[in-house]
């Protein structure tokens, strides 16, 4: 069956092609070719899953160019990771097509919509399949396109358009570093295949420092696509697309990559110590830096963008400590909840039709199915104990106690406190309570929409149990199986860390409770406590205000600088130039006036540069 | 007796040639400009017997030779005259300026 995997990209492709030509003609037919197309290719995708439990890794690969003594090959791998992730995103972009045929009801563009989502789906396989670093970045800048369309979809929106190109650029930034570090690494190794530059890191050919470097610069990359710190900031303005966009890629799949990326360059991370270290540091910075911005914002949107930033910091930290297993297995859950969240979230405001969680409120009565979904996916996000986000988390702080990082621990346990928080906080002001906006309208969303949410609901719950302390870790042993560069299937670490865990999350539902619902605890109590540092996570940490007046400001000078230096010196050299030889041409025009005198004038003048030549040269010209 | 040298004779031819072919390039009437034109011719003539005298092999021929372009160039002349005749009839003028036929 692997050998059949290059198949599972080509259906969404066709999709997109189909799409792209005729959707206009099939109008709402649209829907349903884009939903058939990813079925498929989540089907074929389970198919290479089941057969990858039975098989060893598959490679397949053909000569694309050859240049010099370096080879460049093009094919597709599947390998334990690869034929995970096929399952995840084939998955959540087949729910999201089926979610957004409810959502994007009466939306004259959802044909271009569904082939958008199409081309995305495709870049995204293909970044799965990839079995070597240019294949890679090939497919990871595609799939950079793909959101950059799908969050500029409703371009006649100021905020869409400038948040489309503040993504793409931003994610760029990071891009350009892992360009770098490609580079090096084909510079040292001499080709662009994983196996290859495992092998030769694990041979000792690369120097150590050259390792590091290489391994900053790519996580440099992932950092741009995963937003982590510093280039988190165009996650949540990311959200003005439409939000089953939100659940596929800002949450579920693309800005995962970053994670995935640093999973499949795992060897060479494990290879330096400084390398790790870094990753570990911006992880744990990242989770909690967004999750304490997460705890004031007002848009539901925003507050699960925040979550994502931190939960995917949780996932670069599991990796810097070399907790393989933990960060992939956190990537697979929290692409689940998350999912959930973010359509049970659309599905809110499909009913509600505001993002401000201000304006809701007593929800809980009006969306009988949206708002057990929404509190399953809250309990997995905030580590209840029995959900698949308990576990997960669990392995990380094992992962990181165990490798014996004591500040990032501590940091990790405070960002999931936060975590809990601001989730119920998020839960309360939604659902509890009495209603605060007009709710008179409200009506639960079709079937259409609320399937696909049972669907991730199960998983959010479920998926847990695929890798658990108690039952075995099914999920790390076949993760790691036959590579030892991975690390463990599963780290042995003090039980007590699972309980403080649990306690910790509880403990912020019990305060997200008394403050949000029982309302025992006053909701400005700390913030006219500590007016300034409201203000200054309200503002989230002016990071933007910061780059306007820093990167923004010096780019635009430097931008102006540059248009003066266009304006004066390369367009007056030009018209220097132009002026002369019209000014040749126009006097060329001059002398064919009919007038014989003008001719005879022109043929002497002639005459006498030829005889002064001769004169002057001797003849010998 | 003293010879005139044959210096002298070309300059002369020169200077003649010179203030003819300024004349033809620059005069407005066709008249005048035939008349450079002449000058022009007669530069050569001054020149043909001059070397009939002070060339490598003096001999007669070069005056027979300014005796044959006088002659031609007065068959020229009536030519010209009777072409610029015609001109004026037709186009009511003898300015140069107003011949630019070439040019379409």
């Amino acid at each position: 069956m692997m050998e059949f995997a290059w198949i599972i990209p080509l259906f969404p492709l066709l999709s997109f092609l189909l799409l792209i030509v005729y959707g206009k003609k099939w109008g709402s037919a649209a829907p349903y070719i884009g939903m058939l197309l990813t079925f498929a290719s989540f089907i074929v995708s389970l198919l290479v899953l089941v057969a990858r439990f039975e098989n060893p890794t598959y490679k397949a690969e053909a000569t694309w160019l050859t240049i010099g003594d370096a080879t460049l090959t093009a094919g597709f791998e599947v390998n334990q990771l690869n034929a995970l992730m096929l399952v995840i995103v084939s998955l959540v972009s087949f729910l999201v097509h089926m979610y957004s045929k409810g959502y994007m009801q009466g939306d004259e563009r959802i044909s271009v919509f569904y082939s958008y989502l199409g081309l995305f789906t495709f870049a995204m396989l293909g970044l799965v399949l990839s079995p070597n670093l240019l294949q890679t970045y090939i497919f990871w800048e595609l799939v950079g396109v793909g959101s950059f369309l799908l969050i500029g979809f409703y371009f006649y929106k100021e905020e869409a358009k400038a948040a489309a190109k503040k993504a793409f650029i931003m994610t760029r930034i990071g891009d350009v570093a892992l360009f770098i570090g490609m580079i090096l690494l084909f510079w040292q190794v001499g080709s662009f295949e994983y196996d290859e530059i495992f092998a030769s890191v694990s041979a000792g050919t690369i120097s150590s420092e050259m390792i590091t470097l290489t391994a900053i610069l790519i996580f440099i990359g992932a950092v741009g696509k995963s937003g982590q710190f510093p280039l988190h900031s165009w996650l949540p303005d990311a959200m003005e697309g439409p939000t089953p966009v939100s659940a596929l890629i800002h949450a579920a799949t693309m800005v995962a990559a970053g994670v995935y990326l640093v999973a499949t360059m795992f060897p060479v991370f494990a290879a330096s110590e400084a390398a790790l270290m870094t990753v570990a540091i911006v992880g744990a910075f990242t989770a909690i830096f967004a999750a304490s911005i997460g705890l004031v914002q007002k848009d539901i949107k925003r507050v699960l963008a925040y979550s994502t930033v931190s939960q995917l910091g949780f996932m670069m930290l599991a990796l810097g400590s070399a907790g393989y297993v933990a960060g992939v297995f956190h990537l697979t859950t929290h692409a689940f909840f998350k999912a959930l969240l973010f359509l049970a979230a659309g599905s809110v405001i499909h009913a509600v039709h505001t993002q401000d969680i201000e304006k809701m409120g007593g929800l809980w009565k009006k969306l009988r199915l949206t708002g057990p979904l929404f509190l399953i996916g809250t309990l997995a996000i905030s580590g209840v104990p029995l959900l698949s986000g308990f576990f997960s988390k669990d392995e990380i702080l094992v992962a990181t106690w165990v490798h014996g990082h004591t500040i990032l621990f501590l940091l990790a346990i405070i960002a999931a406190f936060m975590t809990a928080f601001y989730m119920f906080r998020l839960f309360f002001l939604v659902f509890g309570g009495e209603a605060r906006g007009d709710t008179n309208h409200v009506k639960e969303s079709p079937n259409v929409m609320t399937v696909p949410m049972w669907v991730l609901a199960f998983l959010a719950i479920f998926a847990g149990y695929i890798n658990t302390p108690w039952f075995g870790s099914f999920l790390g042993d076949w993760l790691t199986d036959g590579n030892a560069a991975l690390g463990h299937g599963h780290i042995e670490g003090p039980i007590w860390i699972m309980g403080l865990a649990t306690a910790v999350s509880l403990l912020g539902i019990a305060l997200a409770w008394l403050i949000y619902s029982r309302k025992s605890l006053s909701r400005d109590w700390l913030s006219s406590r500590a007016p300034y540092a409201y203000q200054l996570v309200n503002k989230k940490y002016y990071i933007d205000e910061f780059y306007h007046f820093t990167v923004v400001k010096a780019a635009s000078i430097l931008s102006r600088v540059a248009r003066l230096f266009e304006v004066i010196i390369v367009e007056g050299l030009i018209k220097l130039i132009t002026a002369f030889i019209t000014g040749l041409s126009k006097l060329g025009s001059r002398m064919q006036d009919g007038q014989v005198q003008t001719y005879g004038t022109v043929a002497f003048l002639g005459l006498a540069v030829l005889v002064i030549v001769l004169a002057l040269t001797g003849g010998y010209l | 007796m003293s010879t005139v040298p044959i210096s002298a004779y070309l300059t002369l031819a020169l200077v003649l040639f010179c203030i003819g072919l300024y004349g033809a390039l620059t005069k407005r009437n066709t008249v005048i400009v035939l008349i450079s034109i002449e000058l022009m011719l007669n530069a050569g003539n001054i020149n043909l017997v001059a070397f009939s005298k002070f060339g490598m092999m003096p001999s007669i021929d070069g005056q027979v030779f300014a005796l044959f372009a006088i002659a031609v160039a007065a068959a020229e002349v009536a030519v010209g005259l009777a072409i610029l005749i015609a001109i004026y009839r037709n186009r009511k003028t003898v300015n140069v300026d107003e011949f630019d036929a070439l040019k379409h």
